[in-house]
């Protein structure tokens, strides 16, 4: 598994988008400093690109990747090697080539900015931690579309769709939702649905953290209650990690039984 | 009015033959009842340092009192420790501590009651019920004191300095912390605040109720359970203070109940959770205000009519204004916006594009508070964007007109 890591690995390295990827969040990084020059500020702005574009990126790469390297992978199990060490070799090497993009990108800049010496590191360093964990979740999750989906187009326009989902339209209905049932207690929903979304799970736990907390009302206290404490923050992390555990074993299975 | 009686205050030493009474530990007088037992109308009795226990203290003849090398007063937590019920009095330099709590009596460190021309200076209470507490009295100055309490509840807590039926007073350069209200005001008239820290008190750091024709300004209200509350009055001046870190989820910088033709210039409103909470209140002037990084900056709640804002700065809100009425008659003006999005093609300085300080959101967020949740989502952010293309549901004519394109006063 690790040989094919490295390979899928390297092969994204030597691919340019890696670089195109790194350089994007790089310049955001220094555009974002230098026109605030505050990194308690920038850390904000930060939050709301990471929530939707790491996903988007995520889902597009997982895609992209899969079918362009169909050939070789089918090359590859015509070989004496175990299936799913194939595919998961590909998908570690697809997600930790991003994180290193992002990581990298957005944390040069804020070093040089002076990050070290700002009462914003935490913040930041959940940021990129949330960031990693949505890269892992949506690559997983494209992969899984990939494998169920033989046309190329029919796959990514349910990847693409996936994404709107999670990122605007389940918004959508939960602000339905919301607003339909407002005369019934609301709290317990509220938290399960965001559950139930990694973008807004995420989002939601840096928001937490970033103490606006005592805006969001009682609804936003009962959130505090329960995902502001250290323990909470496990467990937002503790499901984040489920997010990316569940579409992993699916893919699993699926490659299994798959007829290549 | 306040000129007048520091006036008088200066000249009464002059108008009568004053002795002055010594009170230390070797002196003829060790104990400050005896002392003002013994005193004539308008002597001087000084203190030397040291503790002295004194409790329900009754003053009624014109006095000045005066600690040297900071004497202090404990009234071992038994009740009111001096009651003023006389004209021409003052009281300096002294360290006042322990005054007794009840739940039916408002026990004070000094109550002024029926009295004028006070004058109350350098003083440093601890904890206390009530700190200074005036009634029915008139002309008084209130200065460079420090208030200071342990307030675990407020039914079983005090304000630093109480007035009630009072006028003419002027209250500067005081230090009020850890109290219910650090200054509270009940049918007070014609009276100055100014230069005053009011901070870390359970409730709020200065309140009005039914107090017309009063100004405040250069204050700093900071880390209060609510602020300032300013209700039921008229004609108030608020100018240049600061309004900091009012944060929690009741907690706003400035409360506006019922307050008709009032001016609020200069201010500033930092990190509060709301800015400025307003209800039921007209003709009021909100100019060059500084609103920055707030939950809300302006909440306009019921019957706001006539109000308006001209040259303020709305940065980084979370949301600029919430407006809960399908009818506007307020009127905004050449106000500096952070999320204006508008160009400048003339290059005047004033935006081409009309500036609508209501987003969609925050219209839905007034109707059901629960989906705040949903705060920075790229769903809001839409429907935010296509609402402000062409508005439907927040009122037609709520815009600036002429929003700035750099800040107000920079």
């Amino acid at each position: 598994m690790l040989k094919i890591l490295k390979y899928s690995f390297y092969d994204l390295m030597r691919s340019r988008w890696s670089y195109v990827y790194f350089m994007f969040y790089l310049l955001l990084g220094f555009v974002l400093l230098f026109l605030n020059n505050d990194v308690d500020k920038a850390v904000i702005t930060l939050m709301n690109i990471i929530i939707v574009l790491t996903p988007l990126i995520g889902t597009i790469f997982g895609v992209m990747y899969y079918y362009n390297s169909k050939e070789f992978t089918e090359l590859l199990l015509a070989q004496p090697i175990n299936r799913s060490k194939i595919f998961m070799g590909q998908y570690l090497g697809i997600s930790i080539s991003l994180t290193l993009s992002l990581v990298l990108g957005l944390g040069i800049p804020f070093v040089l900015y002076g990050l070290f010496q700002s009462a914003a590191i935490f913040n930041f360093s959940l940021l990129l931690v949330v960031g990693a964990f949505l890269n892992f979740i949506f690559v997983a999750l494209s992969y899984n579309i990939a494998l169920s989906t033989e046309n190329k187009i029919k796959g990514f326009g349910y990847a693409i769709l996936m994404w709107l989902f999670l990122a605007v339209i389940y918004d959508g209905i939960f602000l339905i939702f919301l607003v339909l049932f407002n005369s019934y207690p609301l709290d317990k929903f509220s938290l399960a649905a965001t559950m139930f979304n990694p973008i807004d799970l995420s989002r939601i736990l840096i928001l937490l953290k970033l103490d606006i907390s005592a805006l969001l009302g009682y609804t936003g206290a009962v959130f505090k209650q329960f995902f502001g404490t250290n323990f909470g923050l496990f467990i937002a992390l503790g499901l984040l990690t489920i997010w990316i555990i569940l579409p992993v074993l699916r893919m699993n299975l699926k490659v299994k039984k798959k007829d290549f | 009015m306040a000129k007048r009686a520091f006036l008088f205050l200066l000249l009464v030493p002059l108008l009568t033959y004053a002795n002055i009474i010594k009170v230390c530990k070797s002196c003829k007088e060790t104990e400050l009842s005896s002392a003002i037992a013994h005193a004539q109308k308008g002597d001087t009795i000084l203190i030397y340092s040291g503790v002295y226990k004194a409790r329900n203290l009754i003053i009624k003849i014109p006095l000045t009192i005066i600690g040297i090398d900071n004497p202090t007063i404990d009234g071992e937590n038994k009740g009111t420790i001096l009651s003023v019920n006389t004209d021409y009095f003052s009281i300096q330099n002294l360290t006042i501590i322990n005054v007794g709590r009840s739940f039916t009596k408002d026990y004070a460190a000094i109550l002024i009651a029926h009295s004028k021309h006070f004058t109350i200076k350098n003083l440093k209470l601890r904890n206390l019920f009530f700190g200074i507490l005036i009634e029915k009295s008139h002309f008084g100055l209130i200065e460079n004191n420090h208030i200071s309490s342990v307030s675990l509840s407020e039914a079983g807590s005090g304000n630093g300095i109480h007035m009630w039926h009072t006028s003419d007073v002027i209250i500067k350069n005081n230090d009020l912390s850890g109290l219910r209200d650090g200054i509270y005001l009940e049918f007070v008239s014609n009276s100055v605040i100014s230069n005053n820290k009011s901070y870390q008190n359970l409730r709020y750091g200065l309140h009005f109720m039914f107090s017309d024709k009063n100004e405040y300004h250069h204050n700093l209200f900071k880390n209060n359970g609510a602020g300032v509350a300013v209700m039921f009055s008229k004609n108030i001046k608020m100018h240049d203070n600061a309004f900091i870190l009012n944060w929690g989820s009741a907690s706003y910088g400035l409360l506006l109940k019922e307050i008709n033709d009032a001016e609020i210039v200069n201010n500033t409103f930092e990190q509060n959770t709301i800015g400025i909470n307003v209800e039921g209140s007209s003709r009021i002037n909100y100019k060059n205000n500084t609103f920055l990084r707030n939950g809300w900056a302006l909440k306009v709640r019921g019957a706001c009519y006539q109000n308006k804002f001209t040259n303020n700065n709305f940065l980084n809100n979370a949301f600029d204004l919430s407006y809960n009425s399908e009818l506007n008659d307020n009127f905004f003006n050449n106000n500096y916006w952070s999320e204006y999005t508008g160009y400048d093609l003339d290059k005047n300085g004033i935006g081409d594009v009309p500036y609508r300080p209501v987003k969609l959101f925050s219209y839905i967020v007034n109707k059901t508070p629960e989906t705040l949740i949903l705060l920075r989502s790229l769903f809001v952010d839409i429907i935010n964007f296509s609402e402000k293309v062409s508005p439907v549901f927040t009122p037609d004519d709520l815009l600036d007109n002429k929003p700035l394109m750099k800040k107000a006063n920079d």
